[in-house]
């Protein structure tokens, strides 16, 4: 609750410097803020209490992912001065959104009542609308604004008639007397239809097959830190919040439900690795990658009791690593007009630090050893065989095997290919942000109980 | 008020907002025009309103009039900032048609 509060604060603080003509101290002071606001967060794990008639629950599930959140989005912050600069006038306006977004995170992590994870989920998606079309006199960032926009409110518009179905069911939006009326023997056939329409609003947020046509397009329009934060953090927020809904509302889902699930955990890693194979685009890329590590994530609904630990790992490795490689994409593309392989040729000669670390983030995404992503997927694929798919674990086994082949198309070219221009020095933000994402990255691969025991 | 909702039955309210709902999904899908599709995700969140109050008669309990106020100022905010990109495709292009953004494909 308290670090609920906080973030708004010091959303609200940040436009209340520009204000005071305190553009320059804007990106520090929110930095500061946020570590000070993780500290309170950490500070409160293990109290589990309830707030204002449990509108708001904060348990250890929800402070451990705000604490992943705020970590994500003070990546993102640092990377906004740079990536910004033409812009210095309106820099509070892209930090402020970006805090009010994290705010909506939060609210969706630890919400004890349905409206306000309908808030939070709508404060998040409102803040990424402006923020997918805020390059305005760029057209591609206006179309993906605006596909971002009809797709996001069509899905707002299916999770609230989910909310509306639970809510007939059961004449409550608490979480909890959910929970224990869906215990009942006799439940309204409404009360299934709901559950299935949220579940299908936060798949097209997740941007899992068939829901996920619009990731590529929005993705690739989008100003790249946008397109960092929809692949990083909204991705783990929407995961979170799936996993959260459906294990405090109905504490074992039918055994229909779960080979839906495993269908399209099986199409999502299947479409998006083999559709990431053919494109030139790296924002392109990541966005399918992304659609088949949604995936993979999605394995952790087929053993809700056990398995939020291997949840809050493989989000974690996942989008330390997003972050480390969107801000060498930053570096390298900033001042073209596209995102295409050709830009990155040459990197390893010219830059062989910021190579080193994409190759390492793409490494950790395809699930190499020493890095967190070889561990996450172990620790996910010997959770699901102990619940008893083996089939979709090799599915999953297989498509990991697939994916090392575009990851390594993009490693081939930074090393193999002859640069075609000469760079100029990178500032130090990039690097110190690169760096520190991918150094949490192997920490977490070499101790993973660290986070792994967190939520047992 | 509960006498009316026991004649008319609360089966027809929800057949009249998935009605309504289907209407808006398929004005979303089919039509071309920015500002009708926009209308549309309107008519599809209003029969949701309107699903709420009915449901909210039916359990004789506020909470549910209360949600649709929560959904109304949020899709009010929603519009806003829809409109707003709306206005900048304006500018660059001169037209609100959909059919238009058409540049980001592979």
């Amino acid at each position: 609750m308290n670090t609920l509060i906080a973030i708004i604060g010091l959303g609200v603080l940040c436009l209340l410097l520009e204000i005071f003509n305190l553009t320059k101290a804007i990106v520090p002071l929110t930095i500061v803020g946020l570590l000070a606001v993780l500290g309170l967060t950490i500070s409160e794990f293990n109290s589990t209490e309830s707030y204002y008639n449990d509108m708001i629950v904060v348990s250890k599930f929800s402070t451990a992912f705000s604490s992943l959140f705020i970590v994500l989005t003070i990546f993102l912050v640092s990377l906004s001065h740079n990536f910004y600069e033409k812009h210095q006038s309106k820099i509070s306006d892209y930090i402020a959104i970006k805090i009010f977004l994290l705010s909506g995170a939060v609210a969706m992590v630890s919400f004890g009542n349905l409206a306000m994870f309908f808030l939070g989920i709508e404060i998040l998606s409102i803040a990424l609308y402006v923020l997918a079309a805020s390059d305005r006199l760029n057209l591609k960032s206006n179309e993906a604004g605006m596909k971002y926009f009809l797709m996001g409110s069509f899905a707002s518009g299916i999770i609230l008639f989910g909310i509306c179905m639970i809510y007939g069911a059961m004449g409550s939006f608490n979480v909890s007397d959910i929970a224990a009326m869906s215990q009942s023997a006799e439940l309204p056939i409404w009360f299934p239809i709901g559950i299935v329409l949220l579940t299908i609003g936060m798949l097209f947020k997740v941007a899992a097959v068939p829901f996920h046509f619009w990731a590529p397009d929005v993705y690739e329009g989008s100003p790249t830190i946008t397109t960092a934060l929809m692949s990083t953090l909204v991705k783990v927020v929407a995961m979170a919040s799936l996993y959260k809904l459906l294990s405090v509302m109905n504490a074992d889902i039918s055994e229909s439900f779960k080979i839906v699930v495993v269908v399209i955990s099986m199409a999502s890693m299947t479409v998006g690795n083999i559709m990431a194979l053919r494109q030139v685009n790296v924002k392109r890329m990541l966005a399918f990658s992304g659609v088949s590590h949604a995936g993979f994530m999605l394995m952790t609904l087929l053993s809700l009791s056990t398995s939020a630990g291997s949840l809050l790992y493989y989000a974690s490795a996942y989008a330390l690593s997003g972050i480390a490689a969107f801000s060498v994409i930053i570096y390298v593309c900033k001042n073209r007009d596209n995102e295409d392989i050709v830009n990155f040729h040459g990197l390893g000669k010219n830059n062989p630090l910021l190579a080193a670390i994409l190759t390492g983030s793409l490494l950790s995404m395809a699930g190499i050893p020493i890095f967190a992503g070889f561990f996450a997927k172990l620790v996910l694929f010997s959770d699901t065989i102990e619940s008893g798919y083996l089939v979709l674990v090799i599915v999953a086994v297989v498509n990991s095997i697939i994916s090392v082949g575009y990851y390594f198309k993009l490693i081939l070219a930074m090393y193999t290919k002859e640069p075609n221009e000469e760079r100029k020095a990178t500032p130090f933000v990039i690097y110190a942000v690169a760096v520190v994402a991918i150094v949490l990255n192997i920490a977490l691969g070499l101790f993973p109980s660290t986070v792994l025991d967190l939520l047992v | 008020m509960n006498n009316i909702l026991n004649q008319i039955g609360i089966e027809n309210y929800i057949f009249l907002s998935v009605i309504l709902f289907c209407i808006g999904v398929f004005g979303v899908l089919y039509r071309r025009n920015a500002i009708i599709v926009f209308m549309s995700i309107e008519i599809m969140l209003n029969a949701v309103s309107l699903l709420f109050v009915a449901f909210s008669t039916y359990h004789q309990d506020a909470e549910g009039q209360v949600f649709v106020f929560f959904s109304m100022a949020v899709a009010a905010a929603e519009v806003a900032v829809g409109l707003a990109i709306l206005v900048s495709i304006f500018r660059n292009v001169g037209s609100i048609t959909i059919d238009n953004l058409k540049n980001l494909k592979g």
